[in-house]
């Protein structure tokens, strides 16, 4: 006998597992392709899908059953590669992490690219400018001296006071969800922010001060005005926000 | 065209690639290949750890760590390899805290371990604490900490460049690699990249199974690219699959959850790895907690009205345990499945999660053009290779390990050979084969579509060859795969476009698929024994004395241009452990 095939259609509802039937949805999609054409626009897909699966499996669909030309990043499917932040019915979310029943299917569903950043074709963007302000504020451990034979020490407190910021998948939602962002592609953003508050607190760190005179720049923290946008759309549960402010909080008094 | 000429080419961006480029950054000029943005790759999805006999919360050492690799491995294991990965392994966790790693720490500050299946302390007398971890997120914390270091050591990436082609040329009579071929997904520009040497960290082949831990990005297009010019293939019947992936998405819960005391439990509540297990219980190897799983299931213990999954129940430990340990999944056990895990079980099922086999190379990362023939300026490191550190099943947290100790092994080794070896001349018209590939696949008016092909090739392979395999399931995939290679041909897709076109991509992805699952159901059929990862119910025993060997399986063309596999054999390497009856 061969391992047992899990994929059966006629499935029994079981108690947590009510077997939802197929649902009709459209999916609204900004379509952009410059090789076609120089201007964007809306197609609308309709297509049956189980409402408990995710934004994804439905542009999967699409992809792969009506139109091959739709043009998506993604990888994991999970939330954890980061790779799949689109702007879901007008909010920044994975598509990956989006069920459909949760975001009322009896409606279009409208899919756009994030916002801020270049459009290359349909919901592909151009992150080198979001990965150049990471770069930007020194995302790396910076230490003095002569490295220690075992580990470093750090304790289980020191440890968690930049848990929060570790969680960091580098998807885009948050900074591509940030109106200062949209009206000055200048500003680091808020994912570079979080990344430098990663380090700024972490105790084993020796170059926080540098870290805070690049984000004491114009096109710095203090660009932040705090719409909690960013802390709305992150996949990770960062508050995001709330480091911006630790951050601000370090430059004024200089500890951290 | 482009022609691009580096020192030294790593083919991925994952764990092992960005180990091996932080290494031959420093000694030689070097690019980074990879088909997604750095951040992007599958190391950010490993969970639970990386094992490393640093002893600092119970006694341990890298002898019994060495011990417990080869017997997880069923004894397929390189010993030689098991041991250098063991003892570099105390260093590899220590690189990675002073490169920043934030691991979770003991109450003395040190970095704190916990258990995993199959770690154990004097060679199986009771689960041992070996697992450096960062709660269940050390993948992406190694992935994030490995970016941020090539960041600051300015590793140069071009990144959304797929390699599709592997140039090797015969020089005196000695089959050398000259570089890559690269297909750039923004523009659909073809680039040349001439390297003194390469080295393949693409990852592994799980998208050719349905219900998979694996990204919809690992289809194996390392080991197809060095397959199809003449590399042989190790091991490729080994295959893992881990026990506790998400009912029907295939989603990874890590064993950690079971190193924290999670237990796995059937329709009537009971706790059934004690009948298979005594010793290690839910923390036995992976190949046989799998299997046992099945065997409930099969035996009518299965849960839900399908009977056709166990609970992973985590609801007897503490909740600020789970949030503190196993934060991410619960978290995807009540975005996927709408469960709290505080009080419900979670329905779990095996899922296809790791390649034991791929690329043949020694200790030193060098790819072998046969049993004992290095191809000079060939590397390959983690999933996409064949040490063998994983032999027959690979034990949890071995493959975090794996790609730092033999990613920075091959990131040296390459850039030190890149240092005094000269360029290898490109073949003439080095991009022909991937201009056509291109060409064909945009082109083509064939009327058979990438996604039903891939379909009926994962639905085989799952219900063929997963946990259980007979020579008549085995040979219906085989049958069934070269119906769907002859399909292959008229398939066409829809994007003609040179900008971003993903369709193109995913129909070249499906034909490495194709490839590569062939040769494992082939490599499969042939080993009629039971090992690890590869269990024949018709050859339920191990068998020694036939197949205590490397299955080598290398790509043949016939004069009329058709492919055919041959299977040749590779001794293993042992030094100090005798085979055992494996118990757990």
């Amino acid at each position: 006998m061969a391992t047992p095939t899990l994929d059966k259609e006629d499935a029994k509802p079981e108690a947590g597992f009510a077997d939802t039937p197929y649902i009709t949805v459209t999916f609204r999609i900004r379509r952009f392709n410059p090789e076609v054409s120089a201007d964007a626009t809306w197609e609308d897909f309709q297509f049956e899908i189980d409402p408990k699966e995710r934004v994804l499996d439905g542009l999967h669909k699409i992809k792969w059953d009506l139109d091959g030309s739709l043009t998506f990043r993604r990888s994991c499917a999970h939330g954890i590669c980061g790779s799949d932040a689109m702007r879901i019915n007008g909010k920044n979310r994975l598509a990956c992490k989006t069920l459909i029943k949760d975001i009322n299917p009896a409606k279009p569903i409208t899919v756009e690219p994030i916002k801020g950043l270049t459009v290359l074709k349909d919901l592909v963007v151009d992150m080198d400018p979001f990965f150049q302000a990471y770069r930007d504020v020194m995302p790396f451990l910076v230490t003095t001296g002569n490295e220690p034979t075992r580990e470093r020490l750090q304790s289980a407190e020191d440890r968690e006071r930049f848990d929060d910021t570790t969680k960091c998948i580098l998807c885009a939602a948050c900074t591509s969800s940030c109106p200062v962002f949209w009206n000055d592609g200048q500003y680091f953003g808020p994912a570079a922010i979080v990344n430098a508050h990663r380090f700024i607190f972490d105790s084993r760190d020796e170059a926080g001060e540098q870290r805070l005179e690049i984000l004491n720049d114009k096109d710095g923290v203090w660009r932040c005005r705090t719409t909690f946008n960013c802390t709305d759309a992150c996949p990770r549960g960062i508050e995001v926000t709330k480091a911006i402010q630790e951050v601000k909080r370090a430059l004024i008094t200089r500890r951290f | 065209m482009k022609i691009h000429k580096y020192d030294t080419v790593i083919v991925g961006a994952g764990g092992a690639g960005m180990r091996a480029a932080i290494e031959a950054t420093k000694r030689s000029r070097t690019a980074v290949l990879t088909k997604l943005y750095p951040t992007r790759s599958h190391t950010g999805a490993a969970q639970g750890g990386m094992a490393a006999a640093l002893a600092n919360v119970e006694e341990d050492n890298w002898e019994w760590h060495t011990f417990d690799t080869i017997k997880g491995g069923d004894y397929l294991v390189d010993q030689d390899a098991a041991e250098i990965l063991a003892k570099e392994a105390i260093d590899a966790v220590l690189d990675l805290e002073k490169m920043g790693l934030p691991f979770n720490r003991t109450p003395d500050g040190t970095i704190d371990q916990r258990r995993f299946g199959g770690h154990s302390r004097n060679h199986g007398e009771a689960p041992v604490r070996r697992s450096c971890y960062a709660a269940d997120r050390t993948g992406h914390m190694i992935l994030q900490t490995l970016y941020q270091n090539c960041v600051k050591e300015g590793v140069e990436f071009f990144n959304e460049f797929y390699v599709l082609d592997q140039l090797i040329v015969e020089e005196n009579g000695v089959k050398k690699s000259a570089g890559v071929v690269a297909y750039e997904l923004a523009t659909g520009e073809i680039h040349v990249f001439q390297a003194k040497a390469v080295i393949y960290a693409s990852g592994g082949t799980g998208k050719f199974f349905k219900v998979t831990s694996n990204a919809h990005t690992l289809t194996g297009d390392g080991q197809a690219a060095c397959y199809r010019r003449g590399i042989p293939l190790e091991d490729m019947e080994f295959f893992q699959f881990h026990p506790t992936g998400i009912w029907r998405m295939g989603i990874l819960l890590t064993e950690g959850a079971r190193g924290e005391g999670g237990i796995l439990r059937n329709k009537d509540g009971e706790r059934f790895m004690e009948k298979y297990a005594p010793v290690m219980k839910d923390l036995a190897s992976r190949d046989v907690v799998s299997r046992s799983i099945y065997t409930e299931i099969r035996e009518g213990r299965g849960c839900g009205p399908e009977g056709d999954h166990v609970y992973l129940d985590l609801t007897h430990l503490p909740p600020e345990q789970l949030d503190a340990k196993l934060p991410d999944i619960t978290e995807f056990a009540r975005t996927y499945l709408g469960i709290e895990p505080y009080t419900d079980p979670i329905p779990i099922q095996p899922t296809a999660h790791y390649a034991m086999g791929g690329i043949p190379t020694n200790v030193e990362g060098e790819v072998l053009a046969d049993n004992t023939t290095v191809v000079p300026g060939l590397y390959a490191a983690g999933e996409v290779a064949c040490v063998s550190v994983h032999g027959a099943n690979r034990l949890g947290t071995n493959s975090l390990l794996d790609i730092n100790v033999f990613g920075r092994r091959a990131g040296i080794a390459a850039a030190e050979y890149s240092a005094k070896a000269d360029f290898v001349e490109l073949p003439e018209n080095p991009a022909g084969l991937v201009a056509s590939l291109v060409e064909q696949l945009r082109d083509s008016q064939g009327t058979e579509r990438v996604s039903d092909i891939r379909r009926e090739l994962q639905e085989t392979m799952d219900a063929n060859v997963m946990v259980f395999r007979t020579e008549q399931t085995i040979k219906t995939a085989v049958e069934k795969i070269g119906e769907l290679r002859a399909r292959y041909k008229n398939v066409s897709v829809q994007d003609k476009g040179k900008r971003f076109n993903t369709d193109l991509l995913e129909a070249i992805e499906l034909g490495n698929l194709l490839d590569l699952a062939e040769v494992m159901a082939v490599s499969a059929l042939a080993r009629k024994e039971s090992r690890g990862g590869h269990y024949r119910e018709d050859f339920p025993n191990r068998d020694d004395v036939n197949f205590m060997r490397h299955t080598m399986a290398y790509r043949e063309v016939a004069d009329d241009g058709k492919d055919s596999i041959r299977l040749d054999y590779k001794p293993v390497v042992q030094t100090r452990y005798q085979p055992m009856e494996r118990k757990y």
